[in-house]
């Protein structure tokens, strides 16, 4: 195995429910992600994104095949492993903001942190600090319902992205912005990537999975390889004739 | 677009000279198109036949420069007033090439989508990176990416539209010039 190599899936398949009503969310899905990889998973709804990226985080348990993150097998890892995976190495960027509403907005972003054994302070300024990051640090000592769906939002984005983080997973996270803030979090994630994580994003907006290295795309649960950026981008002359 | 409107418009400004035109031309256009000084010149001799612009006399450096007469002026006034026409746009070969797969039957179509969407999705994220790598503050630039960027996600767009209608109902299939013929004799008895 690549010594920079942060999520290793093999053969994975989920399958959901049971009999007639069975599911087959994902099948036989093969897919690496390195240090230094932003990977945008595209595909129709219903086409098994959050699933996989469910699984990538240990949030779910595949039916059939492995999942490793920083070369640990994640069935190995027990319920502890997978919380302190959780809590440590993996960032989580999910649709639903899952902001708990009797904290501020600096709280709820250092509060994995803080569980991890961080000191106050020290949990606190780093999620100062990555707040700021996502341009929000008038709101740091707000509520989320003091604040809008898009300050939630960037929060949820926030809280992803505190820490050293090796992998980081978002599940459409420009949902609820608009079209410049969410090209500033696309840029947060490259440059996270660029500075050594692996990334993993969902999302069915073509013109962000452009800000991927490789684009891939799930279509009744399989893996496809659509392309990734050309080593070097195209000149000028190239481009306009 | 012609490189006559926009010769005209950079005119508007005051005189120049040729290559003062081909270089704010360029700078204008953030180098999408550059331009022959030759294509320039001839241009402007044309431009001058048609009364749209006047020599001055050669400077200190035998260079000569040009200014647009009122007719020219009428003509760029026109010009802007007009919207580009649409003929271009409508006939791209992406679509014609799957909506003549669709109808033929000839090869399977998603392989045809799946191709030409790997190839698209490149372009966009090299555009996408092209823009980011950029010079931000190159406005006519990065809107000429911006406008590269538009067009590339509206075919990645359509390219999805295509399969979900594929997958929802069999296309119908083609109609062929004599069903059509069959019909409107059809319509014709009625």
């Amino acid at each position: 195995m690549s010594a920079d190599r942060i999520l290793t899936m093999s053969g994975v398949g989920r399958v959901h429910g049971k009999g007639a009503q069975q599911v087959r969310a994902l099948v036989d899905v093969d897919l690496e992600v390195s240090a230094g990889e932003l990977v945008a998973v595209t595909g129709r709804s219903g086409s098994g994104k959050t699933t996989l990226l469910n699984l990538a985080g240990g949030l779910d348990e595949p039916t059939t095949g492995t999942i490793q993150v920083e070369g640990r097998h994640l069935d190995d890892m027990g319920a502890n492993g997978l919380a302190a995976l959780r809590r440590r190495s993996v960032g989580y960027m999910f649709q639903q903001f899952n902001l708990l509403a009797t904290l501020t907005a600096v709280e709820n972003v250092a509060l994995p942190m803080e569980l991890d054994g961080m000191t106050l302070r020290e949990a606190r300024h780093a999620a100062e600090v990555a707040l700021a990051e996502v341009g929000l640090e008038g709101v740091a000592n707000r509520y989320p319902d003091e604040i809008s769906g898009g300050e939630q939002q960037r929060v949820a984005i926030a809280r992803g992205l505190v820490g050293p983080r090796k992998l980081l997973l978002a599940d459409e996270p420009t949902g609820a912005l608009d079209e410049i803030t969410s090209e500033s979090i696309l840029g947060i994630l490259r440059d996270r990537c660029d500075a050594g994580a692996a990334a993993l994003m969902v999302t069915h907006e073509p013109a962000f999975a452009a800000w991927a290295d490789r684009v891939v795309r799930l279509r009744d649960g399989r893996l496809e390889h659509v392309s990734e950026r050309s080593a070097l981008p195209p000149t000028v002359e190239e481009m306009w004739t | 677009m012609g490189v006559r409107e926009g010769l005209l418009v950079l005119l508007t400004t005051g005189p120049k000279h040729g290559y003062q035109l081909k270089l704010d031309f360029e700078v204008a256009t953030g180098e999408a198109w550059p331009l022959n000084i030759g294509q320039v010149y001839t241009t402007l001799q044309r431009l001058e036949r048609d009364d749209l612009v006047t020599a001055t006399d050669e400077d200190d450096e035998g260079r000569i420069a040009y200014r647009i007469t009122a007719t020219g002026k009428e003509e760029i006034t026109h010009w802007l007033s007009e919207p580009v026409e649409r003929t271009v746009a409508n006939r791209d070969e992406v679509s014609m090439k799957l909506l003549l797969t669709l109808a033929s039957g000839v090869a399977d179509p998603q392989r045809v989508i799946d191709t030409q969407r790997r190839s698209t999705m490149q372009a966009l994220q090299d555009y996408t990176r092209l823009r980011t790598d950029g010079d931000r503050t190159d406005f006519p630039w990065q809107l000429h990416i911006d406008r590269l960027i538009f067009r590339t996600e509206a075919e990645l767009r359509w390219l999805d539209r295509v399969e979900e209608c594929m997958s929802l109902e069999t296309p119908r299939s083609i109609t062929t010039s004599n069903e059509v013929a069959d019909s409107t004799a059809r319509e014709g008895t009625k």
